[in-house]
Order: C-alpha cells, then sequence, then structure tokens
C-alpha cells in the first residue's frame, strides 16, 4: 500500500514527458507511454486493492502523507493520500476502465495530428482524476477538480482547427466553472467554521459542532452540490455535456461518461456526513438527480447524433446516482457508478467504430444494417445498451439501477414519486437505446462500410464488454466493502412494495421500451415519422431535442446581456485614458507643425517674439 | 542744435515709415534714402562728424545704390506695383506693430532708466583713429576679411551659367527625395497675402 | 523706434528687396544707438563699432542682393512666401 503514490504519479510523468518530449517520439513509443502509464497505475491499483481486502488497515482506511503543501498561520494542508473502500472502489474503475479506454485511442487516433498531445492530456486527466479521489483534504481535491476541468477542455477542443470545438470546449469550461465557484464557496465556508480542510476532520467536526438541520450544514452542503451539479452535467447545468462531444470519441469516453462527470457523485459520497446534517440538501439530490433524468431521457429520445444520444444518457444516468444520493442509497449509487462506467464506456467506444466505419457519419438515421458489418462492435454495442437498459437477470445495469429505483422507494429518504421518476426513466432509457440500436444496426444499409477496427479497438470492447455483464454478480460483495465507508441503505418504509415487485416493474418497463422501440424504429418506421410530423409531436420533438429550451434560456439570460456589457465597454474608460494620451500626442505634434511654415518672415518673427520675451524676463523679473 | 536733433530724428521715423508703406520699390528706396541722411545729421549734432560723413557716403552712397542696381536690373514694372497692392492687406500690419511696440516700450523703459542727457561734445576722428588700431585691430583685421569673403561670395553668386540644368541646389545630394511640394512652382502671383 | 520700424517692415512686406531695406534700416539704428552711446560716454568705441556695423552691412548687401538675383532666376518671384519649401 506505500506504492499509493505511485498511482497518481504514473501518468502525471508520463503526461509531463509526453509534452515535452511527445513530438520527437514516433507513435509507438508514444502510444506505449501513454497507454503503459495507465497500465502501470492500473496494475498497482489491483495490487493495492487485494492488500486492502485482505488485510484491511485500521479504520477501513489507509492514509499516505507524502510533503506539506502550504504553511501558512495555521493553515497547512498537505499532499496526502486517503484510500478508503469507496476511494478504492473509484480508482480501480478509472484505471481499469481508463486503460482499456487508452488502449482503444492508440489506434483510434492513429491518423490524427497531435498523437502524443492528446495521450498527454489523457494521462493528465487520470492523473488529475486519481488525485481528486484520492486526495485527503478538500483543497487538494479542488486541485484536481481543477486539472480535470482543465483536461476536459483541452481534450473537447482538440480539433482546436475548427472553430465549434474551441467554443464547445469554451463553454464546458465556462459553465463548470460556475459549479467550480459554488464549490470553492462552500470549501471556504467549511473551513472557516470548522478550521480545517482534511475532509475525514471536516466529517467529525461537522457531526460534533453542528446539530441536525442546522443551516450552516444546508449551505455548505448546498454549495457543494453546485459544484458536482456543474462537474457531472446535472440540472441546471447540464448544458455542456452534449457539446463536449465535439472531442475525440475516447475523450468523450473516459472522461465525459465513466469518470469525470462521475466526480461530482464522488463529492456529495465523501461529504455525506454534511447532506446527512442537512435533510433539505439531501432532498435537493435527490430532486436534481430525479428532475435531470427523466429531462435528459425526454432529450436523449430526439437526438440524432449518436453520440449526443449517448451524452444525454450520461447526463440521465448520473441523474439516477443523485437520486440514489439523494434518498440515502449511498452505496447503491456507487454501485451504479461502477456499472455504468464500463457499459457507458463501451456504448462510446462502439459509436466511435461505427462513426470511424463510415467515415465520421454521426446521424443514426443515415446508418443502417450494421450488424453483418460490424459483429463485434454489434454484439458489444448490444449487451452494453441491455446493461444501460436494464436487461433483467443477465447484465450488471438492471442490478444496479433496480437497487436505485427500489431504495428511491423504500430508503429512508424515500418517496413514491421518486419510484415512478425511476421507473419512468427506466423506460425511457430502453426506447432510446433500442432506438439507436434498431436505427443502426438494423434495417437497410446506408453507406457502405469503410474502415473496420483493428484488434487494438475491438479487444477493449470484448473485455468491457465481459465486465458489462459480470459486473452486476458482485453486487453484494461490492457492497457490503462499500459500506464500509458509507452508511448502508436503510429500508425505511418498504411498505406497499417488496424489492422483487420493483424489480418486477422494472423489468417491465424494459420490454416495453424495447416494444415500443421495436415498432417505431424496425418494423414500422413510419409511426417514428408519423410522430414527429404531427403538429404536437413536433413541438414536443423540438423543444426535447434542444435540451427543453436551457441552451436558449441562457443564451437570453446570461449570455446576450454580458455580451451587451462587453460591447457598451468596449471603448471602455480606461482605454480612452490611454487612447486619449495619444490623440494628446497626436494634437500638439500638429499644433507644433503649425509653426514650421518655411516662411522666413514667420521665423523672423518668432526672433522678435523670443527676443521681447527674453527682455521682459531680464527687465522685469 | 537740440532743435537740429529733434528734427532730423523725426525726419528719420517719418521717412521710414513711408518707406513701409510706399507699394512701388523705387520709391521706397527714396525714403531709405532721406531716412539716412536724416541718421547721418543726427550723427553730426552729437559729435560725430567723422561716422556721419562715412554714413552718407557708404550707406547712403553705396549700399543703397546697390539696391537701385538691383532694381533695376530685375526690372519688375507695374506688374510688382499690382502684386504689392494685393499682399499688402490692412490686416496685416497688426500683428507685427503689436510685436514691434512691445519691443519698443521695453526699449524705452530700459533707456528711460537710464536717464541720459544730451552732451553736445564731439568725441574727434582722430581718437577713432586711434582706437582702430589700437584695442580694435583685430576687429579690423576681420571686418577686411569679411569684406573679402563678401566680395568672393558675390562673385560667385553672381555669376549666371546658361546651362545649368539643375533646379535646385539640394537636390543633388539627396537624390531619394519625393517630389517636392506644389507650391514651388508657381510664381507667387496668385498666393494669397499671408500674416507671418 | 527705428529698430521696431525696421521689425515691422521685415515682418510685413513680402518683396525681398524691401525686406533687405528694413534689415538696413534696423542696422542702421542699431548703429545710432552704439554712436550715441559713445558720445554720451564720450568714447571712441561707440563710433569704432559703428564702423564695424557699416562695414558688416555693406558687405551683407552685396551677398544678399546676389542672393536675391539667384532666387529671381530661379523662382521667377521676390516673394518671400514662395521660398517655403523645406525639403532639400
Amino acid at each position: 500500500m506505500q506504492l499509493l503514490w505511485l498511482i497518481v504519479a504514473m501518468p502525471l510523468v508520463s503526461a509531463l514527458v509526453l509534452a515535452v518530449l511527445g513530438s520527437h517520439l514516433s507513435r509507438r513509443v508514444v502510444a506505449a507511454w501513454g497507454v503503459g502509464s495507465i497500465g502501470v497505475s492500473a496494475v498497482i491499483t489491483m495490487l493495492v486493492a487485494v492488500e486492502f481486502v485482505s488485510s484491511p488497515p485500521a479504520g477501513n482506511a489507509y492514509t499516505q502523507f507524502l510533503w506539506t503543501w502550504i504553511n501558512v498561520a495555521g493553515f497547512q494542508p498537505h499532499i496526502g493520500f486517503y484510500l478508503d473502500a469507496l476511494s478504492l472502489v473509484m480508482i480501480f474503475v478509472v484505471t481499469f476502465v481508463g486503460f482499456w479506454i487508452h488502449l482503444y485511442s492508440a489506434e483510434f487516433m492513429m491518423h490524427d495530428e497531435g498523437y502524443s498531445r492528446f495521450f498527454a492530456y489523457m494521462n493528465l486527466f487520470v492523473a488529475s482524476m486519481l488525485t481528486l479521489l484520492l486526495a485527503d483534504n478538500l483543497l487538494l481535491l479542488y486541485l484536481g477538480w481543477e486539472g480535470v476541468g482543465l483536461c476536459s477542455y483541452l481534450l473537447i477542443g482538440f480539433w482546436y482547427r475548427d472553430v465549434a470545438n474551441g467554443l464547445a470546449a469554451r463553454k464546458a469550461f465556462i459553465v463548470t466553472r460556475v459549479g467550480d465557484t459554488a464549490m470553492l464557496l462552500g470549501l471556504f465556508l467549511l473551513f472557516t467554521s470548522l478550521g480545517t480542510v482534511q475532509i475525514q476532520d471536516l466529517m467529525h467536526r461537522a457531526s460534533e459542532h453542528w446539530p441536525m438541520g442546522s443551516t450552516m450544514a444546508a449551505a455548505a452542503a448546498l454549495l457543494l452540490l453546485g459544484g458536482a451539479v456543474g462537474k457531472s452535467a446535472q440540472l441546471p447545468l447540464q448544458v455542456w455535456l452534449p457539446d463536449a462531444m465535439a472531442g475525440p470519441t475516447p475523450t468523450s469516453a473516459l472522461i465525459h461518461a465513466a469518470t469525470m462527470v462521475t466526480a461530482g457523485v464522488y463529492l456529495v459520497a465523501r461529504t455525506h456526513v454534511l447532506f446527512a446534517l442537512a435533510p433539505p440538501a439531501q432532498f435537493a439530490v435527490a430532486v436534481v438527480g430525479g428532475a435531470t433524468l427523466l429531462l435528459a431521457g425526454c432529450s436523449a429520445l430526439t437526438q440524432h447524433d449518436i453520440k449526443r444520444v449517448l451524452a444525454y444518457s450520461t447526463v440521465s444516468q448520473i441523474g439516477y446516482m443523485f437520486l440514489a444520493l439523494g434518498v440515502g442509497a449511498w452505496s447503491a449509487a456507487i454501485f451504479h457508478f461502477f456499472t455504468h462506467a464500463f457499459f457507458k464506456a463501451l456504448l462510446f467506444l462502439g459509436a466511435g467504430v461505427i462513426i470511424e466505419a463510415l467515415q465520421d457519419e454521426h446521424s443514426i438515421f443515415r446508418m443502417g444494417g450494421l450488424r453483418k458489418e460490424l459483429p463485434v462492435a454489434f454484439w458489444t454495442f448490444l449487451i452494453a445498451g441491455c446493461s444501460l437498459a436494464g436487461l433483467p437477470f443477465i447484465t450488471a445495469g438492471f442490478y444496479s439501477k433496480d437497487l436505485i429505483i427500489w431504495g428511491a422507494w423504500s430508503a429512508a429518504q424515500g418517496h413514491p414519486s421518486f419510484w415512478i421518476v425511476g421507473m419512468i426513466g427506466a423506460l425511457l432509457t430502453a426506447l432510446y437505446t433500442f432506438r439507436v440500436i434498431f436505427r443502426v444496426f438494423f434495417g437497410p444499409i446506408q453507406i457502405p462500410v469503410g474502415k473496420r477496427p483493428g484488434y487494438v479497438m475491438t479487444v477493449p470492447l470484448v473485455i468491457l464488454a465481459f465486465f458489462a455483464i459480470v459486473a452486476g454478480s458482485v453486487k453484494d460483495p461490492l457492497l457490503a466493502f462499500v459500506q464500509s465507508t458509507l452508511p448502508p441503505m436503510v429500508e425505511a418504509n418498504a411498505a406497499g412494495m417488496t424489492e422483487t415487485l420493483s424489480e418486477v416493474v422494472a423489468a417491465l418497463a424494459f420490454l416495453s421500451g424495447l416494444y415500443v422501440a421495436y415498432l417505431c424504429h424496425l418494423q414500422k418506421r413510419i409511426l417514428a415519422d408519423g410522430a414527429v410530423a404531427h403538429p404536437a409531436g413536433r413541438a414536443l420533438h423540438a423543444w426535447w431535442f434542444a435540451d427543453w429550451g436551457f441552451d436558449w434560456l441562457y443564451d437570453k439570460a446570461f449570455v446576450q446581456p454580458f455580451l451587451w456589457v462587453a460591447q457598451l465597454n468596449k471603448n471602455d474608460f480606461i482605454d480612452a485614458f490611454y487612447t486619449g494620451i495619444a490623440r494628446l500626442t497626436e494634437a500638439s505634434y500638429r499644433a507644433v507643425q503649425l509653426t514650421q511654415t518655411g516662411q522666413v518672415r514667420w521665423y523672423a518673427a518668432g526672433i522678435a517674439a523670443g527676443s521681447v520675451v527674453f527682455l521682459a524676463m531680464v527687465v522685469f523679473a | 542744435m537740440e532743435v537740429a536733433f529733434y528734427i532730423a530724428a523725426a525726419v528719420a521715423i517719418i521717412a521710414t515709415m513711408l518707406m513701409l508703406r510706399d507699394l512701388n520699390v523705387v520709391h521706397a528706396l527714396l525714403y531709405l534714402i532721406v531716412s539716412l541722411l536724416a541718421v547721418a545729421v543726427v550723427f553730426y549734432v552729437i559729435g560725430a562728424p567723422f561716422m556721419a560723413a562715412l554714413e552718407v557716403i557708404i550707406y547712403a552712397g553705396a549700399i543703397v545704390v546697390l539696391f537701385v542696381f538691383v532694381v533695376m536690373m530685375l526690372n519688375l514694372g507695374e506688374h510688382a506695383v499690382a502684386m504689392e497692392q494685393r499682399w499688402l492687406t490692412p490686416g496685416i500690419w497688426i500683428g507685427p506693430t503689436a510685436l514691434a511696440g512691445v519691443l519698443l516700450g521695453e526699449v524705452a523703459y530700459l533707456a528711460a532708466r537710464g536717464g541720459a542727457q544730451m552732451e553736445a561734445q564731439m568725441v574727434a576722428p582722430k581718437q577713432v583713429g586711434i582706437g582702430l588700431f589700437g584695442p580694435y585691430l583685430i576687429g579690423v583685421e576681420l571686418a577686411s576679411m569679411l569684406l573679402l569673403a563678401g566680395l568672393v561670395g558675390a562673385y560667385h553668386l553672381g555669376v549666371r551659367r546658361r546651362q545649368r540644368t539643375e533646379i535646385r541646389h539640394a537636390r543633388d545630394t539627396h537624390e531619394r527625395r519625393v517630389a517636392p511640394s506644389s507650391d514651388v512652382v508657381l510664381a507667387g502671383t496668385d498666393r494669397p497675402a499671408r500674416t507671418p | 523706434m527705428l529698430f521696431s520700424l525696421g521689425l515691422i517692415g521685415l515682418l510685413v512686406r513680402r518683396n525681398l528687396i524691401v525686406v533687405l531695406m528694413s534689415l538696413e534700416v534696423m542696422l542702421n539704428a542699431a548703429g545710432l544707438a552704439f554712436v550715441v552711446a559713445g558720445s554720451r560716454w564720450q568714447q571712441a568705441d561707440g563710433q569704432i563699432v559703428f564702423l564695424f556695423i557699416l562695414t558688416m552691412a555693406a558687405t551683407e548687401v552685396a551677398i544678399g542682393l546676389a542672393l536675391v538675383l539667384q532666387v529671381y532666376h530661379q523662382f521667377k518671384s521676390l516673394d518671400a512666401d514662395v521660398l517655403s519649401e523645406m525639403r532639400g
């Protein structure tokens, strides 16, 4: 376990090496560095995990102190790593899934310029994410938080020559910035009222000093929730994630599906004590989660860019995780994160294969019949899609999602309405997932397949598909393991429903969604077209397509006024001062220029005037 | 004797004023001669007869004659009178008069402070001669060199070679200069009178 | 007084010859001042200086008029304002 710091250091060193020397190294070497560093991290993680599970350290947590970061007037945050069940699960997922995604991108990005730049950014991202997850104080966590935000920006705008990509990156950065500011305020609040930034100390002191329902706890929790909402693209800051699909597909897979967007979930889970102390804040978490999952599900139903469908799907699934956190089913949220990472990354990687094969075609309505052409992609995508939608008993997603929906009913802060929301969400999930599958893989071939993936790309797909199925079987051990850190879910109001009944209803939701999708998108496609052609349907479609109008709203409410003020201030007074200096100089130049007439009489007059003045000075002074 | 002084002074001033106002150059020259002669009288009155003589001989006799030569050589005629008429607008007098008036005031102030009285005793030419060969010997030599320089210069400038093609002397040394400004080529007939 | 008048003439008139004449007037006035000062202090120096001034004036007129002739032949005008080109 001493090797804990290496997990973070490997990708960081690799990022630095690639950043400095990358352009001089060959692609093979760059790939070896980029993929290898994550691989080493993954191996070390597994070693650490084995040791942790077999002989758990005292208090179920292991702290590794590295060095003191700042030492000012009693404020001494240090660089230290804190390993417990929660962070262990998360770093395992990050390094493991990250490794397969890096391997995939070694071939996927082979023909792009900036190969070493890509891997440098990806490695830096993994290093920052691991710092975030392993941080033992909030300041270091914030460092990792900012680091992942930076890498997200860099990677979304990776193909910087297209201006739209840069704009999408900027939008992502600014929107998450709003959340980051809230989080920073929460951090300040916590520090000033509790006197430390060490997370575990904070949790202890909070439970000591703040009574249940205290406003301080609620304020701090809500501010941290603001940060989580920004980074995890929940309501109301979800607008950046669909546009973030402008980045390369491996980026979308790693950052915007499996890892970074779950940083918010991690933050809430880490500071669960605060949320437990402030029921209104926890309720807010649940409401945010529930609303987001419905909203994103509806939007996903209307998208035609395959990656945008997956982006909205991610938003929706993280909504599930937030819902779980909000009702007190902490470990369920982490379990769902665990399974979601596998199948969502797989979905994105599969989408990448499809997009590459069809020469950069993104629209599902122009795809078709790829079932026979790309068999590996088809089967892995199908497995992942079923896992996402929750195919009963086989897939991992079923277990994790169902646990959440059951918790939405039965947990201490659960409520039947949350259960209903979760069910509707499940229906929508099945609907949009199979819409994509039927449109892309079935039906007539519209575009012939150009490039088929090689082994380096298909092996990760297969491995992730395997885990998308198998991960469900580790549900109970995993839950028990995580509950060493997070409080278990208490089944407080289980009246009226049993877990089995809930599972049955979820299975029914899945099947009905599958059937409707089959009907509309395979059997009689005119049904889907008809629904859109109908005026009400078209309006609804347009509204959901535009992400329920949030982009428009933010544009009108924030962007336009800001631009107006900027335009107003374009010739601001500070500028005016400096241009004033220039104009003054110019004016005096012109004034002086007038004396240079070249006429001798003028100069004679000048001499006379000068002598007059001189005499006056001599005589009268 | 004092009366003579005042009369001569008045004549000098009036003659100068008239000289300034007259449009015809030759008339102005004649007024100048009158002014110079009046000043010569003033010299005689205050006891510098030698200077008076010199004033008449050299100043009025040689220098003004040079002016007359040049005027006659240039042969300007009626056209010149018309030009002068156009140039001399009434408003043109204001600025210089003010300037010169201020200067005059200052000088008068300084002179009044000095508190001079008139003494009509003569300083003999003999003394002047002794001074010239004594302390001011170097000045004399320098003056003679100055005269030599003037002579050579005037000769050189006066020679006119018909085949001189270059328009402006300075043009040769600065070939890269761009085209000259436009106000040079005109003969000045259409430029409005401007106060300096 | 004479000096001031000469100054006015210098500044007002545009004809080069008149300008030179005004210059003579100014020199004359200065010389007059010197002679009067010499007479006041009963010294010969004033007259000696006047002699030098006279010499200098003669030289200057000679050269000045030669220049006027050149100007007239180049520019075909005796206007002082014509000579206002500042290049070269």
